[in-house]
C-alpha cells in the first residue's frame, strides 16, 4: 500500500517510564493475577470456617509474636522501598546501590520470623483441613517474599555491574520496589485470616 | 480347582429387564411437573429460534435496492428493529426464570412423608435402608418398592465418592455427596417398573450402577415389605441347603449378610431376599439361576473392576451356591 | 543513530528486515520471539490436538454404536472422554484462540512485535510440554480417567489410584501457565502498543474480544491454579482441602472449578464472536452495525461469566433460592448474546453479501450457535436441568456452542486469515465442500444428542443395554460423526495443499478495512514498513488509496511505538527483545519441576534452580543496542 508520512515520532524518548512502560503495566497484570489468587485463598479459607463447627479445627489460636513481628518488619520496610523508587526515578545510582542492600535485608529477615510462624499455628498442614488452609496462606505468601527477594539480590548485582546507570535499570528498581509494596500489602489481609479470626 | 465358566451367550445373559428410564415418559408427581415445564420452554426457544431463522433468511436473500443501506434513516429503523428485539429477549427470559422459579416451589413439598428410604450409593450398587421404628428396618440393593400415591422420602448419601440418584420417569435427580446428606421426594401416580441409573460419573464401572423403583399399589407393597423384614428363607431342598454352608464357608459370608444366619458382613448387598429381586449387580443380568451362577463363578469378567472378588469355587460348590441364592425369596 | 524517515523504501526494508528477522537454522527457529512464528506454531499444534482428540471421539462413538460393544474397554473409555475432554478444552480450543490472538493482535492494532515476546516464546514451550506430558501418559496407558473437571473425591487420594490425576492437574498447571502469560501480553500490547490515534472507540472488534478474553483468563485461571495445586497437595502431602472427614469438603472443589470453567467457555467463545464481528463486515462491505452495543456486549459477557458458575451444580443439593438466583444470573447471559446476534443480522440486512466459505461459515455459526444458545437457556432453569444434567442432553449443549458456536467462526477465520497468514489463498471449491459436509453431518450428529438425553441416557457410560432404547440413535450418531470428520478431513487438505500451491493472495485480496491488510501477505517479521496512523475505525476503507503513517523510529534496533491508553497518543519510542534461547531453556526447567513435583514435594525446591538461573540469563542484559535508552 502507499504510504503518506503524517506523524514524526523521532523526538520522543527511547524508553518510557511509569505508566509510559509497557513492564510497568506488566507488573500490574501479574499482581492482578496473583492477587485474585490471594483474594481466592482467602474466600476458601473463609468457606471451609463456615463448614467447620468450631474454629480453629481441634487446635489453639496460632501464637501471635512471630507473626505479629514479621508484619512489624513488613510495614517497616515500605518506607526505605519508597525512597529506593524515589531515587530510582532521580537516577541517583550510588543511593540505588545503597538502597537495595538495604531492600535486600528486609527481605531476609521476614523470613527469619517465618521459619518460626509455622509451628506458632500449633497444627500440621496433614492434621485437618483447617491446618492445610494456614499453611498454605503461609506458604503462598513465603513463595512471594522469596521471589521478590532472589530479584531484589538479582537487581542488586545488576546494579553494581557496568549495565548499572541506565534508564531501564532505574524502570526495573522501580518496578521492583512496586512488587515488594504488593507482597506487604497483601500480608495484611492473610495476617488478619491467620491470627485474628481465629480468635474472633 | 477352578469353577468352569458358564458358557452362556453374553448379550442374553447381560440385557437387564426393562422398565422406563425417560423424562419424557412422566409417570410421577415431579417427572409430569418437570415434562410440562420442558415442553413448554422447548416450545418457547423453538419459536425464537423459527424467528431468528427466518430474519436471517429474510436479510441474506432479499433484494438489495440501489445503494447500499448506508444511510442514516434506514441505520435507526435497524436501530429501533435491534432495541425492539433486545426488549422481546428480556421479556422471554424474566417469563421464562418466573416459570421455572415457580416449578421450583411447587416441586418443593414439605409436610411428612409416609415413607423415608435411606439411600447409600457405593461403587458401583445401591443400598437401600427401610427405616420404620415400628414395623422394623430392613435393607435391599439396586431394588426398592413404593406404595403408589405416597410420598416417599429418600435422604442420599454416599460412602465413597459422588454418584447421583434418577429416576427420570419419576422425576430429577440428586446427587449424593460424601460427608453430606440430601432429599428427595418420590411420588409415583401410576404402578409400574421404573428404572434409574447413577447420573454422576463415578470411576470403572459408572455404566452399569442401574437400579429399579417398583411402584405398587398399596396392599402388594405392604405384603413385600413384610415379607423382606423377614429373615432368610429357609430351604427344605437339599441342594439350596449345601448352597448355604458353602456360603458360610467361603468368604462370601464376610461380606453379606444374610439375616437370621451367621453372615453378616456389609461390604456388598444385603442378600436376605436375593432371590426375589429382578436383577442383580445393580441392572446387569435378569435374576435367573443361570445368571447368578455365571455372576459368581466371575464377578470381574462381566462387571470389571467391581469390588466382588473372584472366590475360587468347584463346579458343585458352584450349583449349589446358585441354588441357595435363588432360593432367598 | 537511524530512523527510518530519511531512506527510501527498498533501503527501509532491507534494514528492517536485517534488524527484525530471526537467524536460520535450528537455534534460530527455537530462539525466535517473532510474534507470528510463535503464533504459527502455537495454531498448527493445537489444529493437531484438534485432529487427535477428534480421533478419540470416534474411538467412543465407535464404542456407543452398538450395545453392550466390546470395541473399548471400561478404564480405556473413562481414559478417553476424559482425554477427549481436557484435550478439546485445555489444548485445542482456548489455546488456538489465545494463538489466533498473538498472531493477529499486533497486526490490528499496527505494532511490530506483541508486548514481552520472550515470555510468548516460553508460553508455547510450556504449553507444548503439557500437551506432550498428557499425550504420552496416554500412549503409556496411565492417562487420567477422571472426567474433564475431576470431581473429587473420585480424582482424590482414596479413590485416584497411580498418577493419572496428578498428570491432569499438572496438564493444567501448564496449559494455563502459558496462558496466562498470554493474557498478560495482550493486555498490555492493546493498552500500551496501540497505532497512535487508535482510540478506545476505533480499536477493531476482534481486538477488544482478545483484551476481554485476556482479562478473563487473568480472572479465572487462578481459581483453577489454585484447586489443582491442591489436589495435588491432598494426594502428595496429605492435605485435606477435600476430604469432608477432616473438615474439607467435597464440593469446595466444585466451587472452584466452576468459578473458572465457566468462564473458561466464554474465554473460548468471545474470541469467536470477535471473529465474527470481523469477517461479517468484510462479506458484506459495509461496517459492522452497532459497534458500541457489540463492544457493551463483550463485556457484559465478560462479567457476567463470573456470576454463574452454580448452573453447573445444580443438582448437587444447594439452596433453592440460592439456585434460582443462578437461574436468573445464567438466562441474562442470553442478552448479550442476544444483542449480537441481532446487530449481525442487521449488518446483513443492510450490506450485499458475497457468499465466499467464511461467510458460509458464519451463517452456519449463526444457524448453529442459537440452538445451542437456547438449549443453554433451557438447562439454567433448575427444575428443566434436574432431569437433563450429566445426559446427553447436556453433551448435545455443549459441542452446539463449543463447535458451532466456536469451531464454525474459527474455520471461517482460517480461510478469511489464511491468505494473510501464508500468502496464498485456500479453494473456495474445496472450502464450499467442507462447509456443507461439516454443517450438516454436524446437526446429523449432534442433534440426536439431545433426545439421547431426554429419553435417560447419561454421558460418560461406556456401554448401555439392548433393551434401553438407544441403540439405534446412537448408531445414526456414530454414522454421522464419520462424515463430520470427512468434513474435517476436507478442510485440513485444502489448509496443507492451499500452504504451498494456493493461489497467491495480494495484500488486501477480500477488500477488508483493518490494518492487518494494510501490509504484505504474509507479513515481514517487522510487521509494518512504518507505522500507521489511525483515523477511523475501517481505516483501510476510509483511507483506500495512501495509509497515513509515522516516521521516525530507529531500524538499527527493534524498535516500536508506545501509546497512550485511552487516546493512543505516541508516547515513547519502545525496544522489542531480541530473540533468545533463554525462554526455551526456562521452560524445560519449568517442566523439569513441574513433571517431578508429582512425585515429591522437594521437587519445588530443587527444581526452582534451574529456573531461576535460566530467567536470569532471560533478563540479564547482554548490552545491544535495545538496551539502549
Ligand atoms: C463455547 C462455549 C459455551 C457457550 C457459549 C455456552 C453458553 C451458555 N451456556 Fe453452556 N456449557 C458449555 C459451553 C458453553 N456454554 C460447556 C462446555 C458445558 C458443559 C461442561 C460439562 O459439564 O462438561 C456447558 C454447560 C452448561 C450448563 C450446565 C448444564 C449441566 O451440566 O447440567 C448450563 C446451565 O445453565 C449452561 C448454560 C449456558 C447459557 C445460558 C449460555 C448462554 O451464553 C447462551 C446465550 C445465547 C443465546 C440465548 C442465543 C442467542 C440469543 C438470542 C437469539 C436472543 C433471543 C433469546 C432468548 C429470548 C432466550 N451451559
Ligand atoms: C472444542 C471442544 C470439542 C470438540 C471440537 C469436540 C468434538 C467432538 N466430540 Fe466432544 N466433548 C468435549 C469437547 C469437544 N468435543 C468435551 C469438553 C466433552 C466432555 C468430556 C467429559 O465428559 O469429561 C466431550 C464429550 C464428548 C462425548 C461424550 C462422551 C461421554 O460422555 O461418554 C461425545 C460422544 O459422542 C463426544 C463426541 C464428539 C464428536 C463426535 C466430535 C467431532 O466433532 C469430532 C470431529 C473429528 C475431528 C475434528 C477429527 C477429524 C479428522 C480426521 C480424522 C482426519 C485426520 C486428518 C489429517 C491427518 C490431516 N464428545
Ligand atoms: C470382598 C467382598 C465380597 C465377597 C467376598 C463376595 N461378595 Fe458378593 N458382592 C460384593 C459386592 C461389592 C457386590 C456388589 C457388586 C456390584 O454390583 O457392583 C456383590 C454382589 C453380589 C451379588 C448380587 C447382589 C445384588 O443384589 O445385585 C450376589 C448374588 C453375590 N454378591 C453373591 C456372593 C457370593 C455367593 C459370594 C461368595 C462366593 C460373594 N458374593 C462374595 C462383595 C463381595
Ligand atoms: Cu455411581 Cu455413577
Ligand atoms: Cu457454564
Amino acid at each position: 500500500m502507499k504510504e503518506r508520512v503524517v506523524l514524526d515520532v523521532s523526538r520522543l524518548p527511547l524508553h518510557g517510564m511509569g505508566i509510559a512502560s509497557a513492564t510497568w503495566w506488566g507488573t500490574y497484570a501479574f499482581m492482578l493475577i496473583e492477587g485474585s489468587g490471594f483474594g481466592l485463598a482467602i474466600v476458601v479459607y473463609f468457606y471451609l470456617m463456615f463448614l467447620a463447627p468450631q474454629w480453629p479445627v481441634d487446635a489453639p489460636a496460632p501464637d501471635l509474636w512471630a507473626g505479629t513481628a514479621l508484619t512489624a518488619l513488613l510495614v517497616a520496610s515500605v518506607l526505605p522501598n519508597i525512597m529506593v523508587s524515589r531515587w530510582a526515578q532521580k537516577r541517583n545510582l550510588k543511593r540505588v546501590r545503597i538502597g537495595l542492600i538495604v531492600m535486600s535485608l528486609c527481605g531476609i529477615a521476614p523470613l527469619v520470623f517465618r521459619v518460626f510462624e509455622f509451628p506458632a499455628l500449633h497444627i500440621r498442614w496433614d492434621d485437618n483441613a483447617y491446618g492445610s488452609i494456614a499453611w498454605t496462606l503461609l506458604g503462598l505468601h513465603t513463595i512471594h517474599v522469596l521471589t521478590d527477594l532472589i530479584d531484589t539480590l538479582v537487581l542488586t548485582c545488576l546494579m553494581f555491574s557496568r549495565h548499572a546507570d541506565n534508564t531501564r535499570r532505574y524502570g526495573d528498581v522501580e518496578d521492583n520496589a512496586l512488587y515488594w509494596n504488593f507482597v506487604v500489602i497483601t500480608w495484611l489481609p492473610l495476617y488478619a485470616c491467620i491470627y485474628w479470626v481465629p480468635r474472633l | 480347582m477352578r469353577a468352569p465358566l458358564i458358557l452362556l451367550p453374553l448379550p442374553v445373559l447381560l440385557s437387564g429387564c426393562g422398565g422406563s428410564q425417560s423424562a419424557l415418559d412422566a409417570q410421577g408427581y415431579s417427572g409430569a411437573l418437570l415434562r410440562d415445564l420442558i415442553v413448554l420452554i422447548v416450545v418457547v426457544c423453538l419459536v425464537v429460534w423459527i424467528g431468528v431463522m427466518i430474519m436471517l433468511a429474510w436479510s441474506l436473500t432479499r433484494r438489495r435496492d440501489g445503494q447500499a443501506g448506508d444511510s442514516r434513516g434506514s441505520e435507526q429503523r435497524l436501530g429501533v428493529w435491534v432495541s425492539g428485539a433486545v426488549a422481546a429477549t428480556v421479556l422471554i427470559i424474566g417469563g421464562l426464570t418466573i416459570l421455572s422459579f415457580q416449578t421450583t416451589r411447587s416441586l418443593d413439598r414439605a409436610g411428612d412423608p409416609d415413607l423415608t428410604i435411606r439411600v447409600r450409593a457405593q461403587q458401583w450398587w445401591w443400598q437401600f435402608v427401610y427405616e420404620d421404628a415400628d414395623a422394623g428396618s430392613f435393607q435391599t440393593a439396586n431394588e426398592i418398592h413404593i406404595p403408589v400415591g405416597k410420598e416417599v422420602r429418600v435422604r442420599l448419601e454416599s460412602t465413597d465418592v459422588i454418584h447421583s440418584f434418577w429416576v427420570p420417569s419419576l422425576g430429577g435427580k440428586q446427587d449424593l455427596v460424601p460427608g453430606r446428606e440430601n432429599l428427595l421426594t418420590l411420588r409415583a401416580e401410576r404402578p409400574g417398573v421404573y428404572r434409574g441409573q447413577c447420573a454422576e460419573f463415578c470411576g470403572l464401572q459408572h455404566s452399569h450402577m442401574a437400579f429399579f423403583v417398583i411402584a405398587e399399589e398399596e396392599e402388594s407393597y405392604r405384603q413385600w415389605a413384610a415379607t423382606q423384614r423377614q429373615p432368610g428363607a429357609q430351604t427344605g431342598e437339599a441342594e439350596a441347603s449345601a448352597g448355604k454352608a458353602v456360603f458360610m464357608a467361603r468368604r462370601c459370608a464376610a461380606c453379606h449378610t444374610i439375616r437370621g444366619t451367621g453372615a453378616t458382613g456389609t461390604t456388598g448387598p444385603d442378600l436376605t431376599h436375593v432371590g426375589s429381586r429382578r436383577t442383580i449387580a445393580a441392572g446387569l443380568m435378569d435374576n435367573t439361576r443361570g445368571s447368578l451362577a455365571a455372576w459368581i463363578a466371575d464377578p470381574q469378567t462381566l462387571k470389571p473392576g467391581n469390588n466382588m472378588p473372584l472366590v475360587p469355587l468347584t463346579g458343585d460348590e458352584l450349583r449349589q451356591l446358585s441354588a441357595y441364592m435363588e432360593s432367598l425369596k | 543513530m537511524v530512523t527510518d524517515a530519511d531512506l527510501d523504501e527498498a533501503e527501509l526494508e532491507r534494514q528492517l528486515a536485517r534488524t527484525w528477522t530471526s537467524k536460520p537454522g535450528f537455534w534460530g527457529a527455537i530462539a525466535s520471539v517473532d510474534h507470528k512464528v510463535v503464533a504459527r506454531r502455537y495454531i498448527v499444534t493445537a489444529f493437531v490436538f484438534l485432529i487427535l482428540g477428534g480421533i478419540l471421539a470416534l474411538a467412543m462413538r465407535l464404542q456407543l454404536s452398538q450395545p453392550e460393544a466390546r470395541f473399548v474397554d471400561a478404564d480405556r473409555y473413562n481414559q478417553i472422554f476424559t482425554m477427549h475432554g481436557s484435550n478439546m478444552m485445555f489444548l485445542f480450543a482456548v489455546p488456538v484462540m489465545e494463538a489466533m490472538a498473538v498472531y493477529l493482535v499486533p497486526l490490528m492494532v499496527g505494532t511490530r512485535n506483541i508486548a514481552f515476546p520472550r515470555l510468548n516464546a516460553f508460553s508455547y514451550w510450556l504449553f507444548l510440554a503439557g500437551g506432550l506430558l498428557l499425550w504420552i501418559s496416554f500412549a503409556l496407558d496411565t492417562a487420567p480417567d477422571i472426567g474433564w473437571f475431576a470431581y473429587v473425591p473420585l480424582s482424590g487420594p482414596e479413590y485416584g489410584a497411580g498418577k493419572r490425576a496428578d498428570i491432569w492437574a499438572q496438564m493444567i498447571t501448564f496449559t494455563e501457565v502459558s496462558a496466562l502469560a498470554i493474557a498478560v501480553e495482550i493486555v498490555v500490547t492493546v493498552f500500551k502498543q496501540r497505532a497512535p490515534g487508535m482510540s478506545l472507540d476505533r480499536i477493531p472488534l476482534l481486538v477488544w474480544s482478545m483484551l476481554v478474553m485476556a482479562f478473563l483468563v487473568i480472572m479465572a485461571m487462578p481459581a483453577i491454579m489454585f484447586a489443582s495445586s491442591t489436589l495435588i497437595m491432598d494426594r502428595l502431602v496429605g492435605t485435606h482441602f477435600y476430604n469432608p472427614a477432616e473438615g474439607g469438603d467435597a464440593l469446595l472443589w466444585q466451587h472452584l472449578f466452576w468459578f473458572f470453567g465457566h468462564p473458561e467457555v466464554y474465554i473460548i467463545f468471545l474470541p469467536a464472536v470477535g471473529m465474527v464481528s470481523t469477517i461479517l463486515p468484510t462479506f458484506v462491505q459495509r461496517p459492522v452495525f452497532g459497534y458500541l452495543p457489540l463492544v457493551m456486549a463483550l463485556i457484559a459477557t465478560g462479567v457476567l461469566a463470573f456470576g454463574l458458575w452454580v448452573h453447573h451444580m445444580f443438582v448437587v443439593g444447594l439452596p433453592r433460592l440460592g439456585e434460582s438466583f443462578f437461574t436468573a444470573s445464567s438466562m441474562s447471559i442470553a442478552i448479550p448474546a442476544g444483542v449480537q446476534i441481532f446487530c449481525w443480522l442487521a449488518t446483513l440486512w443492510s450490506g450485499r453479501p458475497v457468499f465466499k466459505t467464511p461467510l458460509l461459515f458464519v451463517i452456519g455459526f449463526i444457524i448453529t450457535f442459537v440452538i445451542g444458545g437456547l438449549t443453554g437457556v433451557m438447562v439454567a432453569s433448575v427444575p428443566f436441568d434436574a432431569q437433563v444434567h450429566d445426559t446427553y442432553f447436556v453433551v448435545a449443549h455443549f459441542h452446539y456452542v463449543l463447535i458451532g458456536g466456536a469451531v464454525f467462526p474459527l474455520i471461517a477465520a482460517v480461510y478469511y486469515w489464511f491468505p494473510k497468514m501464508t500468502g496464498r489463498m485456500m479453494s473456495e471449491r474445496l472450502g464450499q465442500w467442507a462447509f456443507w459436509l461439516i454443517f450438516i453431518s454436524f446437526h446429523l450428529t449432534f442433534f440426536p444428542m439431545h433426545i439421547l438425553g431426554l429419553q435417560g441416557m447419561p454421558r460418560r457410560i461406556y456401554t448401555y443395554q439392548p433393551d434401553l432404547p438407544w441403540a439405534g440413535l446412537n448408531l445414526f450418531v456414530s454414522l454421522s460423526a464419520i462424515i463430520l470428520s470427512l468434513g474435517f478431513l476436507v478442510f485440513f487438505i485444502d489448509a496443507i495443499r492451499s500452504w504451498s500451491f494456493g493461489r497467491p493472495a495480494g495484500d488486501n485480496p477480500w477488500n477488508a478495512p483493518t490494518l492487518e491488510w494494510a501490509t504484505s501477505s504474509p507479513p515481514p517479521p517487522y510487521n509494518f514498513r512504518s507505522i500507521p496512523v489511525v483515523d477511523d475505525r475501517n481505516p483501510l476503507w476510509s483511507q483506500p488509496d495512501a495509509l497515513p503513517v509515522s516516521s521516525g523510529l530507529r531500524t538499527d534496533r527493534r524498535e516500536l511505538l508506545i501509546t497512550g491508553v485511552v487516546e493512543a497518543l505516541p508516547e515513547a519510542r519502545e525496544s522489542s527483545p531480541q530473540d533468545s534461547v533463554w525462554p526455551f531453556w526456562a521452560a524445560i526447567a519449568t517442566s523439569v519441576m513441574l513433571i517431578w513435583s508429582i512425585f515429591s514435594p522437594w521437587a519445588v525446591v530443587w527444581g526452582s534452580i534451574p529456573i531461576a538461573i535460566a530467567l536470569i540469563g532471560w533478563f540479564w542484559p547482554k548490552g545491544e543496542a535495545e538496551d539502549e535508552s
